[in-house]
């Protein structure tokens, strides 16, 4: 991952002549100083001036000479000008050669001759340069490296300069790097020192994009449709005006809210007169815009778990004019024996927020594996009580999405890799035109195939916040996992039967461990058994405890001695009586 | 010293034992007596979601009547979808009837709230119209003002509109009539009451007051906080 090139960087690399005139001129540029381009393109437009016939025709002189020429025998014109031109060929081959060589003696540099002092401050502009250089390196770690140096110490190097540089602990740096590739971390980076643009979403409840963009515009904000994705959106550029205190947005007419946030309520796309859960609500821009898009029929439960955040809820949509919303205040673990069967679930789950350091930079220093590990565990049960609360049998709905606005691969692929495994769903396209698919496998590990029709949004390539969304469709309301049976499949056991119309192509069916006995008898076990790992597969029909198995095995193991000892004496007897029987029938013989 | 008769412990005497505390007030130290005036009140589920009782129903329809007229029964008796008053926790919601019904399996400390939120009673049990009633008001409302674009952040911070802020105004409204206040571009801001009627607004200076603010949707911003209830109750 580290050879990834990274093109702009590498103008150098390119060896074709054309280039290496251009080679040439940056040369002289980058001995003055590291200026930018507008130095370049005068020292081209020098070069220009210079260039044969062959290359420009814009001097007059030469095209002046070469008309006249066309007139007459051009052969003493013509020679000099080939001779001219293979001298300034020669030339710049010399020079090229010259430049291939200055640049292997810069090559070579050296780590260990560059520490930093421990106690003074960090000098970011050397940290700087030392990261370009150590990029530089590990994009051609064969012909870079310095003798003796191993490719993990330059990475160490690296990781430390740009936690240093960046503001971040070495945690995430390493784990950016594992997860993407260096010229991609570094992308990323620098798009989190810089805020996304504010964008809001117009409110179709009560007025239309167009009215809402003439009457801010009226105020004095400058604004732009957010593209062609959405209908709704509105990107500000600047405004005179406070933008979250105007009339209009008192009125509720337009919602402050992120351009990624719109994407989960457009991958659920609730119908007219559907049963909506949003399992986590507040501050509730999704579930505003969800009654938007249902038009205020049906019904959405707006459930929120922290009680500070429930006014913010109650407020927007009483603002935003929502009439069909209930707000509730459950643990969202809690809720399949609260609601009843709902038609369609958003989870939008709270996760540790890698994806939106350029609003809340205190995750850069924060997050640690821990942590990581714990917003996975909370999602997986949230998204196993969600999927409960949905019903499968719906006419029309039967969908659940499942959103973070996080970029780390455990609270997102192996989050779905774990519901494929504990219920009977399966993922399906979100519906959104863009985005970069679900990764289905990460350093090691290989999850099911279907994760990547999952969508991941980065802010250097989409310049919106770090998201992710997954549409799931549960495929039946038994409590087990694709194909398994009904009933006996109500604690995880049973015999993983691979239905053909539910299994997925080469997936292996699983059924659940003896942990899940106890817990799961009501349907609601979660939270245990919420390993990756893939349980053993059981034996058809019935339950064994571990003290039955061991016993079974220890009869086996008599059995099998019990075996082997009649076959041994059944041998014994044979050899004996083999020369009985032989002794036998010589004396019949002899007596014969 | 001078009683002679053998001492027995009480636990073995036929004495019913004493229950009620030795000390006891025959009235409340804070609020004086129970009389007349404060009758005592029906037990009933305080914080359960209910409909609402006849008394208090009366008080809302009193205060909707004000900016509503006769145009009440449209709200009270809608056509496309039946909708209901209830309470819960001291406020007074408007909520389509098919969702009321998924809302009685939420449990009463787990409900916060239910489809619009119309107006709240107070300590003293007094019923007072809140801003999520604008969208119902607006609707149905009888009498309007519309407030001039310079007036409308001022209006938007709760003071009451003056005659320079008043663009327009409907005909015929009485005074202390409730009205619906409407920036020029038509959108709701608020509800108050008239302070005059409108012949008399006609002859008022620059800077009396001609509404009297009772809520506008600057509240989402000033007031969030109160948009659920408090530990108080």
């Amino acid at each position: 991952d580290d050879d990834d090139d990274d093109a702009s960087l590498e103008g150098i690399e390119n060896k074709s002549p054309k280039d290496a005139k251009d080679l040439f001129s940056d040369e002289d540029e980058e001995d003055d100083s590291d200026e930018d381009d507008e130095f370049a393109e005068l020292g081209d437009d020098s070069d220009e001036d210079d260039d044969g016939p062959l290359e420009q025709d814009f001097s007059g002189e030469e095209s002046g000479s070469e008309s006249e020429s066309d007139e007459e025998t051009l052969l003493p014109i013509e020679k000099k000008a080939r001779k001219e031109d293979a001298r300034r060929k020669r030339e710049a081959e010399d020079a090229a050669a010259e430049q291939v060589l200055n640049i292997e003696d810069e090559d070579v540099y050296e780590l260990s001759g560059d520490e930093d002092d421990p106690d003074a401050p960090p000098d970011l502009q050397h940290v700087q340069a030392r990261i370009q250089e150590v990029v530089r390196v590990l994009q051609d770690f064969k012909s870079r490296r310095e003798p003796g140096r191993s490719r993990g110490e330059y990475v160490e190097r690296l990781v430390a300069d740009l936690a240093t540089y960046y503001g971040y602990n070495t945690f995430l740096i390493q784990y950016l790097l594992d997860t993407f590739s260096v010229a991609e971390t570094m992308e990323l980076l620098e798009a989190n020192e810089t805020q996304r643009p504010v964008t809001l979403r117009t409110n179709t409840l009560k007025c239309r994009r167009r009215e809402l963009a003439a009457s801010l515009i009226n105020r004095g904000v400058n604004l732009d449709p957010i593209g062609k994705w959405s209908k709704v959106g509105l990107l500000v550029y600047d405004s005179r005006v406070p933008i979250g205190a105007t009339p209009e947005y008192m009125a509720g007419h337009y919602m402050l809210q992120s351009a990624s946030s719109f994407l989960p309520c457009m991958a659920l796309a609730p119908q007219d007169g559907e049963r909506v859960l949003d399992v986590a609500a507040a501050p509730g821009g999704k579930t505003t815009y969800l009654a938007a898009l249902m038009r205020n029929t049906g019904m959405i439960f707006a459930n929120e778990f922290q009680k500070k955040r429930l006014s913010s809820l109650v407020a927007n949509l009483q603002r935003m004019g929502c009439t069909n919303a209930t707000v509730c205040n459950y643990d969202g673990r809690q809720l399949p024996k609260v609601l009843g069967h709902v038609d369609r679930v958003l989870l939008d789950a709270p996760c540790s927020g890698t994806g939106v350091i350029a609003k809340d930079s205190s995750v850069k220093v924060s997050k640690s594996e821990a942590d990581i590990n714990k917003c996975a565990h909370l999602q997986k049960e949230l998204l196993v009580a969600a999927i409960d609360c949905c019903d499968a049998n719906s006419k029309t709905g039967g969908y659940v999405v499942y959103s973070t606005c996080s970029i780390t691969v455990e609270e997102n692929e192996a989050v779905l890799d774990y519901i494929l495994k504990k219920r009977d769903v399966k993922l399906v396209p979100t519906g959104l035109e863009f985005g970069r698919p679900g990764f289905t496998s990460y350093r090691g590990k290989n999850f099911h195939p279907s994760v990547e029709k999952s969508r991941r949004f980065y802010p250097h390539v989409h310049n919106m916040d770090g998201f992710f969304v997954a549409k799931i469709k549960k495929l039946s309301n038994k409590l087990g996992p694709a194909g398994a049976e009904d009933g006996a499949a109500a604690n995880g056991f049973g015999k993983a039967t691979g239905d053909g119309s539910d299994s997925e192509e080469g997936y292996e069916q699983v059924s659940g461990s003896d942990d899940e006995v106890g817990e799961g008898g009501d349907g609601y076990g979660v939270g245990v058994g919420v390993d990756d790992e893939v349980p053993e597969k059981k034996p058809a029909g019935k339950k064994k405890n571990a003290r039955a198995r061991m016993l079974e095995e220890l009869k086996a193991e008599l059995e099998a001695e019990k075996k082997a000892k009649e076959e041994k004496r059944g041998k014994e007897k044979e050899t004996k009586e083999k020369p009985a029987k032989e002794k036998k029938e010589k004396k019949a013989k002899a007596k014969k | 010293a001078s009683d002679t008769r053998p001492r027995v412990p009480r636990a073995l005497t036929d004495e019913v034992p004493r229950t009620r505390p030795r000390h006891r007030l025959s009235c409340d130290p804070v609020r004086g007596p129970r009389s007349t005036e404060r009758p005592a009140r029906r037990v009933r589920a305080r914080r359960v979601m209910r409909p609402l009782e006849e008394s208090e129903i009366q008080q809302v329809f009193e205060k909707l009547f004000k900016f509503v007229g006769k145009n009440l029964k449209n709200i009270v008796d809608r056509a496309d979808q039946p909708h209901c008053f209830r309470l819960h926790k001291k406020r007074v919601y408007y909520v389509r009837e098919d969702i009321m019904k998924r809302a009685t399996s939420v449990a009463r400390d787990q409900l916060v709230s239910l489809g619009v939120c119309v107006g709240k009673f107070t300590h003293s049990d007094k019923f007072r119209l809140t801003i999520g009633a604008l969208e119902l008001l607006a609707a149905h409302a009888k009498h309007k003002m519309w407030v001039k674009p310079t007036s409308e952040m001022s209006f938007l911070y709760g003071n009451h509109l003056l005659k320079s802020g008043l663009g327009r105004i409907t005909e015929n409204t009485p005074a202390n009539q409730g009205v619906v206040v409407f920036s020029m571009s038509d959108v709701p801001l608020g509800f108050g009451v008239a302070a005059k009627s409108t012949q008399d607004c006609r002859k008022l200076d620059a800077s009396s007051i001609v509404a009297f603010h009772q809520a506008d949707v600057g509240e989402y911003l000033r007031a969030e906080d109160d948009m659920v209830q408090g530990k108080k109750e």
